[in-house]
């Protein structure tokens, strides 16, 4: 769309600026104060410099977390997104199966996260709990809250649980914009179902797909109230992930200085990893 | 192949509803029946876990509280977002490219980094324990999105319905309130749906922020499961409680949700 340059769209946009800005500015001040200083309370601050940078980038606590979170982002993305985009081109196309599956499969998204922590907890409690007892009873040695791999494959499950439905929501989406037009050409011409997915539906579905990427990508990297209530972090330190690890530095141990720089870097990763996205997405829309 | 393809949206359903069965279940049940017996179903079917949570009102405040607080955290993003939205998707102005980059870059902000300095910042401005403050706070995620979602739903609609409006004498916000928004309303009611959704289900935010007088039901769990040791019962009571007021936003949401998803983008 072609715009209007116009310098008074600047008054539409100052109540945005001004509430954002309310919220993150003087905390994120705070933190920025914080990560170059040495507090002993009472509002005695010395300056330290980069110290707790150095420290938090040599730490070998922060590598085993941020090796934890790219490893649980990793496979969240491998497994969410082929299996939300297989999910939604088996969907139903019309009828009253339609709101059924939307409305059904929409449910995970919308319960508290740590009501989504507890509920797996229950479920997957090896005494009390429908998975932890079927899988004993099928003779595997199942433990979530002794095993390592244990705890892996229950946070990894509870988060397919949990999210796959975002994706299969978006890419339903996509899916639905196609004209039926495309696939009687594709008849005609006798494609094969793998050619009509891979040279139709995938290219309709890049752009939600860019934002299922990118949107998987920012929540699961910052990941924090279910594994919190599920595991917390356990066993040791096996489920703690970046944000997990960050408030038991900042509330736990009270090591505010280091934890601040923590936040920083944490943040920047974010924000560079978002950036690429984001920029591939505008030029996704720049071409349409 | 084709005829079973309903398979797999079946199998996956059934995956989803599990451990929701297995809440409801529970909340059903007596806390000693959960520790002692596994049943598929309560042997000794009671509302009593429910019946605590509606009379008492240690409980019950607390779903009033969320409500409370997502429902002002809802209009205060919309109205805002709104004419952000406009101003974003019709016109260039200086900055407005990088302004939109930062305001999404709030959402993507960790809340773990920002609990403690929101703790401090807003008991400094005397607003801790309030409804207010957990409403403000979750701006910093939902403006953004709002904004995000409303700017595609907005590109969608031609320019020329502006145009051909102030051609017809048309004053601005006359036009933006008589015509503008009962064209988008569904991007309005599915912007409203996601806003209610992120500001019900984050947690972290509305826990730090409160104390007594706004404390959310998903932080009164919490609490109440660390004092009176495992009380099981209560906890799927409540926790099943927690799932209603998303299931009914989105039935009534249904038909747009995959395209509110999509940002508005498809």
């Amino acid at each position: 769309m072609n715009k209007t340059e116009n310098q008074k769209a600047w008054l539409f946009v100052i109540p945005v600026f001004i509430l954002v800005a309310f919220n993150a500015a003087v905390p994120l001040m705070t933190v920025v104060n914080y990560s170059f200083q040495e507090t002993f309370g009472n509002n005695v601050f010395t300056w330290e410099g980069t110290r707790w940078f150095k420290q938090i980038l040599q730490s070998d606590r922060f590598h085993a977390a941020l090796g934890r979170q790219f490893l649980f982002t990793g496979i969240i993305l491998f497994i969410q997104i082929p299996l939300g985009i297989f999910i939604a081109l088996t969907m139903p196309k019309k009828g009253i199966g339609v709101s059924v599956c939307l409305v059904l499969m929409s449910m995970p998204l919308l319960i508290p996260w740590n009501v989504v922590g507890a509920m797996w907890n229950i479920f997957a409690l090896p005494e009390i709990g429908f998975l932890g007892h079927t899988l004993n009873d099928l003779g595997f040695d199942y433990n979530f809250t002794q095993q390592i791999g244990d705890a892996w494959f229950t946070t990894v499950l509870m988060d397919v649980w949990h999210w796959t439905s975002l994706v299969v929501l978006l890419s339903y989406a996509g899916l639905r914009s196609i004209q039926p037009a495309y696939y009687q050409a594709a008849e005609i011409d006798g494609a094969s179902r793998w050619a009509v997915f891979r040279h139709i539906e995938l290219p309709k579905m890049k752009k939600v797909l860019t934002i299922a990427i990118l949107l998987r990508f920012m929540d699961s990297f910052m990941i924090y109230t279910e594994p919190f209530v599920l595991t917390g972090g356990g066993p040791g330190n096996a489920t703690a992930f970046l944000s997990i690890d960050l408030v038991k530095m900042a509330l736990g141990q009270f090591d505010l200085g280091p934890a601040a720089a923590m936040s920083l870097i944490y943040f920047f990763i974010v924000l560079l990893v978002c950036w690429v996205f984001y920029n591939l997405m505008m030029r996704n829309e720049a071409q349409s | 192949m084709k005829k079973y393809k309903w398979l797999v949206p079946t199998i996956y359903i059934i995956f989803l509803m599990l451990p929701i069965y297995w809440l409801l279940n529970m909340s059903f049940k007596t806390t000693t029946e959960i520790i002692n017996t596994y049943s598929l179903w309560p042997q000794k079917f009671t509302f009593e876990n429910y019946i605590t949570i509606f009379t008492d009102s240690t409980w019950y405040t607390g779903y009033l509280n969320s409500l409370y607080y997502v429902v002002m955290n809802t209009v205060l993003s919309v109205a805002a977002a709104l004419p952000a939205a406009y101003a974003f998707s019709r016109y260039r102005f200086l900055g407005d490219k990088h302004l939109f980059f930062w305001l999404l870059t709030n959402r993507m902000a960790p809340p773990a980094v920002f609990a403690l300095p929101f703790f401090q910042f807003y008991s400094s401005i005397n607003l801790f324990d309030t409804h207010i403050a957990v409403a403000l706070s979750h701006c910093l995620f939902n403006i953004p999105l709002a904004v995000w979602i409303l700017e595609g739903f907005i590109s969608a609609v031609p320019k020329e319905l502006d145009e051909t409006a102030y051609v017809d004498g048309y004053k601005f916000w006359r036009f933006f309130f008589k015509i503008f928004i009962p064209t988008i309303t569904a991007g309005i009611g599915i912007t409203m749906f996601f806003c209610f959704m992120f500001s019900w289900v984050e947690l972290l935010l509305a826990k730090t922020l409160t104390a007594v007088a706004a404390k959310p039901i998903a932080a009164t769990m919490t609490r109440t499961v660390s004092t009176s040791g495992y009380e099981l019962g209560l906890l799927a009571a409540a926790g099943s409680l927690t799932i209603i007021p998303g299931a009914i936003v989105i039935y009534f949401v249904r038909n747009y949700i995959a395209k509110g998803f999509a940002l508005g983008r498809v």
